[in-house]
């Protein structure tokens, strides 16, 4: 190698290093956020069930969870038996709470288009920039944010902005390129419009890997090697409590149209499985579980009624989660509409009443302490709905 | 001509090295090379002419110019030689050998729930067969891709695919996914687009897919419904209420799937939909008349659905959502109101002919002003990596590509939901996205696992055998992209060390990204 290209290598790989965000660490007590998302909108009212409805057990002959079964919230509303072990004691605990009629308002029932709307948090109506999600907004309104989307593609959430790091949790082996192979591939990058995304992706993964060896060797002593969601989700709480502050997961297959079950089956089984996630999640986070806040959201609810097949529809309003070390939880926060079918919105599905981004916005009101110029900019043009959550 | 344009570039490209000055510019692609990249998966060698080229793509013959040792792959493939309904009396007596050993029927949506362990090996079996029916499907048509000279109709057969998408991890799919590409989409890839509606509409992959085998009177499920409306044809937002969906579930009621009177021996098979695992069962069916997008369709039976199809092929909504996703896909992610508004006046004009749209298309000056603009997807990268490594040399094993569409984010026939893998960029330049693609250049580029081999024979000299890196330099293609590529790509590929890392870089080039 000659001396012109050692001072070339030297120069590219300089990005790797200045690229700001790549290796600062978030303050230990900085808060931390991370956004669920259940894509195929799961049946919320089969889940945070409305005991204390007539109507719900006449709308749902064949799939009702009786209220017999659940676990006591107050006394309109229970909690499936799936969730008595890991999220009913953080319930008694008062680390989470309940956002019953929660949603966008965007009444489309695709689910396509309705999570596009969520992600972005644009006005729905006018023309959509795809190029701008709200957590990408918000990474930029917050000084220190060190966002991660734990997805195999870059969700539309973190679009536009920085470029966001994404990794799929299930692969992340170790990595195949480093030293100078990765500075040549960097060096055919400079200018390029992709150059930042090329750097953050090495950085990255390397990151990763090196979390997530440390962590395999530490546990494991007789323990039952976790999978699916629940291997995602201690592998995140790993990297939120090391490393990133603003977080992105997704998990799918809650779209039940046909044998969805009631207090066993199908529906049961993923909820119960997203519940020991989120207790894993927690438990990994350690101390640092008292800075965390976790919002769980979904497209939409389901249809009130259940369908011929055991399964139920698109609906409208959903039931959010907010849970955290130190949320203010143990209740059912928000508007709420009276279980009847009088209630139903177009005598189909509940209404939207907490709209999310008002929601979510009084969170990050009160957990980053916004001021409601900041707030603008991440949710135009919808007021923060103060829950005090947090 | 060619020489002096060649010799300019190569004296600008030594001008930029030289002063180091200019950023990485994206320079022009060569014609030769430019069409075939975009209207096929890439990689292959350059055309003479490339007006005839398209012209001979749009009509391909029924030589796909397949290697022999290729075409007997696929040949022998069970599934080359079984009709539908004999995959899946096979599938439905493996169930029966599950269900003889427990009284717990597996859930349509559901996965398996627990079972006791004396049906076990009879469970694994009835996975295993799935599972292979699904192999085979996604290897012909992997091997078809790679091999065919029909490059378009090869893309089309993707892209149509993901339209009308179905998952192969719902049911019993996966074995269902073979026929669904053979006769539902690939018959009509440059043909009508209503016969492509009504074919994919009328499969037993689609009915089981999105619910329809469960939508009957008084037990409506809408699933099926909404989606034709909002995926396959007039797209969201372009119209219809969520009444017109309703009274479309209603139209849809009856239409679900039966093998035969072994799978169902009291329902009736009649009707125009009769056919292929298709069954109308009028017992089932709403027969009420209906108001379907300003229409009244009187309750008669099975031909409503088809009336219904015929409607929605022809809304104007159609015309652009098609033309607009055909133009996303081969051309831009943004493409120009103007050009999509020609292909929906072709579109509406032709009764909507796929190979009339897409004429339109390739000859308009917003498609021929843009090459080598268009990031590609998994399928794109993979695809156009393994073409320009290994030529004409026949692939035999797709394990590996499976192994690395799969780890790029877009498996094949595993998209879960129906809306179909994006078409645009920023689903796919992501910085972890960025760097699984460099890592799956250093595979390719080492030649590691072989394609060579087919699957089931074991590796040459065993695990650890040196593999031979595949001659990516010398293929056609990559010469005929050398002269054009930037300084700084020049500029990393000279320093490579061995013909591995050269492969992998060429291969991780900012050019290679882009169509």
């Amino acid at each position: 190698m000659d001396r012109r290209t050692l001072l070339k290598s030297a120069f590219y790989t300089a990005p790797l290093f200045t690229a700001g965000r790549l290796f600062a660490l978030p303050a230990e007590s900085a808060p931390r956020l991370l956004v669920l998302f259940l894509r195929g909108a799961y049946d919320a009212a089969n889940i945070v069930v409305p005991v204390g409805s007539d109507f719900y057990l006449a709308a749902r002959p064949n799939i009702a969870v009786p209220k017999e079964k659940t676990l006591a919230l107050d006394g309109d509303w229970g909690l499936h038996p799936a969730l008595a072990e890991s999220i009913y004691p953080l319930w008694q605990q008062k680390q989470i709470a309940f956002v019953p009629f929660a949603g966008p308002d965007d009444l489309s029932r695709s689910h396509f288009q309705t999570q596009d709307t969520i992600e972005l948090g644009q006005p729905v109506g006018g023309s959509r920039n795809y190029r701008s999600g709200f957590l990408s907004r918000l990474a930029q309104a917050v000084a220190g944010e060190t966002p991660i989307a734990f997805t195999s593609q870059l969700p539309l959430c973190f679009r536009g902005g920085d470029p966001v790091p994404n990794i799929a949790l299930e692969q992340a082996a170790r990595p195949s390129l480093a030293g100078r192979n990765a500075e040549l591939i960097q060096a055919m990058y400079q200018g390029q419009e992709l150059a930042p995304a090329v750097a953050e992706g090495f950085a990255v993964r390397a990151q990763v890997y090196e979390a997530i060896s440390q962590e395999m060797q530490a546990a494991n002593r007789d323990a039952v090697s976790p999978r699916g969601f629940e291997l995602a989700a201690q592998r995140i709480g790993l990297l939120m409590r090391e490393r990133y502050n603003l977080g992105f997961v997704d998990v799918g297959g809650w779209d039940t149209h046909v044998n969805q079950g009631g207090v066993e089956g199908y529906l049961p089984n993923r909820i119960g499985e997203l519940g020991r996630g989120l207790k894993l999640l927690a438990e990994t986070l350690g101390p640092r579980w008292n800075e965390t806040v976790v919002i769980v959201v979904s497209e939409f609810g389901r249809t009130f009624r259940e369908n011929g097949n055991r399964g139920t529809d698109h609906g409208h309003g959903s039931t959010y989660w907010v849970l955290g070390g130190g949320v203010k939880g143990g209740r059912i926060a928000g508007r709420q509409a009276p279980v009847t079918e009088a209630s139903l919105h177009q005598d189909r599905d509940w209404p939207v009443l907490n709209d999310y981004r008002g929601l979510i916005g009084g969170i990050l009101r009160r957990g980053y302490g916004l001021s409601e110029t900041q707030l603008q900019t991440v949710f135009p043009s919808v007021p923060a709905q103060d829950l005090a959550l947090v | 001509m060619a020489c002096l344009r060649l010799l300019l570039i190569s004296i600008s490209l030594g001008l930029a090295a030289a002063t180091g000055l200019l950023a990485a510019p994206a320079p022009a692609r060569p014609a030769a090379i430019a069409l075939a990249d975009r209207i096929g998966w890439g990689g292959g060698p350059p055309v003479s002419d490339p007006a005839r080229y398209l012209k001979a793509q749009l009509d391909p013959g029924a030589d796909d110019g397949l290697p022999p040792e290729v075409r007997a792959e696929i040949a022998a493939m069970p599934i080359s030689r079984m009709s539908l309904a004999e995959i899946a009396a096979d599938i439905a007596q493996a169930r029966a050998a599950i269900q003889a050993q427990s009284p717990m029927q597996p859930a349509p949506t559901a996965p398996a729930p627990a079972n006791a362990p004396q049906n076990e090996e009879a469970r694994r079996e009835y996975r295993r067969k799935l599972q292979d029916y699904g192999r085979q499907a996604q290897t012909r048509a992997l091997l078809r891709a790679i091999h065919s000279r029909n490059q378009l109709q090869e893309t089309l057969v993707w892209f149509w695919f993901n339209h009308f998408n179905v998952s192969q991890r719902k049911g019993v799919i996966a074995a269902m996914v073979g026929d669904y590409e053979e006769n539902a989409i690939r018959p009509h890839v440059l043909g009508k687009f209503r016969d492509l509606l009504t074919a994919t509409a009328f499969h037993p992959a689609m009915l089981q897919y999105l619910d329809n085998q469960q939508n009957a009177v008084g037990k409506i499920n809408e699933n099926f419904a909404r989606e034709i409306m909002e995926l396959h044809t007039m797209g969201v937002g372009s119209g219809y209420s969520q009444k017109d969906v309703q009274e479309l579930a209603r139209i849809l009621t009856g239409v679900g799937v039966n093998f035969g009177a072994q799978a169902r021996p009291r329902a009736v098979r009649q009707g125009a939909a009769a056919g292929g695992g298709i069954a109308f069962n009028p017992r089932r069916h709403d027969f009420g008349d209906k108001q379907f997008l300003g229409q009244t369709i009187k309750g008669t039976g099975a031909q409503e659905a088809e009336q219904a199809l015929l409607i929605l092929s022809r809304q104007p909504a159609t015309a652009r959502f098609i033309s607009r996703k055909l133009a996303q896909f081969y051309c831009c992610d943004a493409p120009p109101e103007r050009l999509v508004a020609a292909m929906a006046a072709t579109f509406r004009r032709t009764d909507g002919d796929i190979r009339a749209v897409l004429t339109t298309l390739f000859t308009a000056p917003d498609f021929t002003a843009a090459p080598g603009t268009k990031f590609k997807d998994p399928m794109h990268y993979a695809l156009s990596a393994v073409r320009a490594a290994y030529g004409e040399t026949p692939v035999l094993n797709v394990a590996p590509i499976l192994n690395w569409l799969q780890r790029m984010g877009q498996p094949f026939y595993g998209r879960e939901t129906p809306d179909g893998y994006p078409l645009t960029a920023e689903a796919w330049n992501g910085p972890g996205a960025m760097e699984m693609r460099f890592e799956i250049a250093g595979l390719v580029g080492a030649g590691r696992p072989s394609l060579l081999q087919p699957e089931a024979q074991p590796p040459q000299g065993g695990r650890g055998a040196r593999l031979q890196p595949p001659d990516l330099r010398g293929s056609p293609y990559v010469q005929a992209l050398l002269p054009h590529l930037a300084a700084t790509t020049a500029d990393a590929l000279a320093k490579a060390r061995s013909p591995a890392d050269w492969n992998m870089l060429f291969l991780s080039a900012p050019e290679f990204m882009y169509r």
